[in-house]
């Protein structure tokens, strides 16, 4: 009996360690809800990999797409950069995928699984933001350097986190902030999130007293307090788009990293805090 | 057929990790700073979780298995929920709690005290879901002690903790080294729960499975050789199960 009990406890044991958390999983192509009874065109999925940042955003543009092309229904995977650009590698079946950066699109590139020449269809910028009640009393950029503050950044694999510290170097090249800027405010890191909305989240609970993320995020959460950042020491972030070589819906994916660019798609993007892609 | 199923569901990808992991820079990776890291920091929080889970939870189970008290059913409840529970929703649970601004953190940082982002949040974090393995084990073999070996003791005029030093730790030792060995098990593969609570820094916060998810997203060949890591670390964990349970 005793042998029983362990080994069930053992059983149960083993599943619950490999209980994942919430990993961000490549939807599998969902069979289409309902089809019209009039002769309307057949259901279609389209699934779109895009960065976190873009949640918001891209959530809107894909009503938008939705509306415009009836039959047709859009599923999102939001996640950092790096683990779409990670998930494309090993096999997961998206037809576009909009990146934060180009750091993730080029390896993609190199293995044919999107094709050269690709577009950026936005940029943004990033700044600090502070938790509503501003616990540790963040003035200034200066204070990111006080002993003790509990900042959060995105781990360095991710876009904005590679951002981030971009812009910690360049702040530590000039006299006023000077060069134990960077390595003082780096020390005050207590986690490496793995994405924005993460630190959004953990500064805007208060559990953390600043972080940096994008513009946009800011403007998604308007609880946050912010305190910009000077555009000498900001980083342009390019968002590049493209349809996958191997997208089960090619037509649609073209269709829709179109629409992404067009007028309309490009109205969106403006609305959510976004600024248009450098020519 | 449907043992010989969940056999390859089982085998063949432990299998094909090794097979893939293997190759001239494996020793590389392993010996790097971060994976040592990752590894130390592992080993030092799951060895913490279990002693912490041993001292507290032995007489939880000792009380579990031999009294009745009011409450008691509720008791078992609380402490069986974390077998069952995600650990994603136990890692929210304990920020509510212990965070900063958690139920009891304005308490906390009377103290001076702030848990996340800490070690010893990795450490509680672990200690929360795998406790209950540890009592659940030790339980059973309390309760299967014989009371009338108990009474006979009792009548000699042996005192309460001769008892439990004597009779009762002895008999029941191999159920409580069961349930040190799954809750050392559990704490070694928790991620959930610390990367919402503890937060994820090498050195101070990222344990190996951390390091694993991380390491994926940048070089899936990290992930491959921080997981061959972790699992021979559970390898030597099931044979001594194995052996525990022979000599039962």
């Amino acid at each position: 009996m005793k042998r029983i009990l362990v080994s069930l406890a053992l059983v149960v044991c083993l599943l619950a360690a490999c209980t994942p958390a919430a990993t961000p999983l490549p939807p599998t192509s969902v069979p289409p809800t309902a089809v019209p009874p009039t002769a309307a065109p057949a259901a279609r999925t389209l699934t779109v990999f895009a960065a976190a940042s873009l949640t918001g955003s891209f959530g809107d543009i894909g009503k938008a797409f939705e509306a415009a092309n009836p039959g047709v229904t859009v599923k999102f995977n939001f996640a950092g950069s790096q683990v779409l650009r990670t998930q494309i590698e090993q096999g997961a079946a998206a037809d576009v995928f909009a990146s934060a950066d180009h750091k993730n699109m080029d390896p993609l590139v190199k293995e044919n699984l999107v094709a050269a020449g690709y577009q950026d269809f936005a940029t943004n910028l990033l700044t600090v933001i502070l938790p509503p009640k501003n616990p540790a009393n963040v003035q200034s950029l200066q204070d990111l350097a006080k002993p003790g503050l509990k900042l959060v950044l995105e781990d360095p694999s991710v876009p904005a986190g590679n951002y981030s510290r971009q812009i910690l170097a360049k702040m530590s090249q000039d006299p006023t902030y000077g060069a134990v800027y960077s390595p003082t405010v780096l020390s005050n890191v207590v986690s490496n999130e793995t994405d924005v909305k993460a630190v959004v989240t953990k500064v805007d609970s208060g559990e953390a007293d600043a972080g940096i993320v994008y513009v946009t995020d800011a403007i998604a959460a308007p609880d946050l307090k912010t305190i910009p950042i000077p555009a000498n020491f900001n980083v342009i972030a390019q968002y590049p788009i493209a349809p996958l070589t191997k997208a089960p819906n090619a037509d649609l994916a073209a269709a829709f990293v179109a629409y992404v660019q067009s007028a309309d798609g490009q109205t969106v993007m403006k609305k959510w805090g976004f600024s248009p892609a450098k020519p | 057929m449907p043992s010989l199923a969940l056999i390859g569901l089982i085998g063949l990808p432990l299998l094909a990790l090794v097979w893939r992991s293997a190759d001239r820079d494996f020793f590389a990776y392993v010996l790097s700073a971060n994976s040592l890291s990752a590894l130390r920091l592992s080993l030092l929080t799951s060895f913490m979780s279990v002693a912490l889970a041993l001292a507290l939870g032995t007489p939880l189970a000792y009380l579990l298995a031999h009294w009745t008290f009011p409450g008691k059913t509720l008791c078992d409840l609380v402490v069986d929920l974390p077998v069952v529970l995600p650990p994603a929703v136990a890692g929210i649970a304990l920020l509510m709690a212990f965070g900063r601004v958690g139920v009891f953190g304005a308490e906390l940082n009377a103290f001076g005290v702030s848990l996340p982002f800490t070690t010893p949040a990795v450490v509680l974090a672990q200690t929360f879901v795998a406790a209950p393995f540890l009592v659940r084990s030790a339980k059973i073999g309390f309760a299967a002690i014989d009371p009338q070996q108990q009474e006979a003791a009792r009548l000699e005029g042996a005192s309460e903790w001769q008892v439990f030093r004597f009779i009762m730790f002895p008999l029941a030792g191999r159920a409580v080294l069961t349930g040190v060995v799954l809750a050392w098990t559990r704490s070694l593969g928790e991620f959930g729960a610390t990367l919402l609570f503890a937060g994820n820094l090498q050195g101070t916060t990222q344990t190996l499975p951390l390091a694993i998810y991380m390491g994926f997203e940048q070089d899936p060949k990290i992930a491959l050789v921080l997981s061959v890591m972790l699992l021979a670390v559970s390898l030597v964990f099931l044979a001594l199960l194995r052996q525990l349970e022979r000599e039962n």
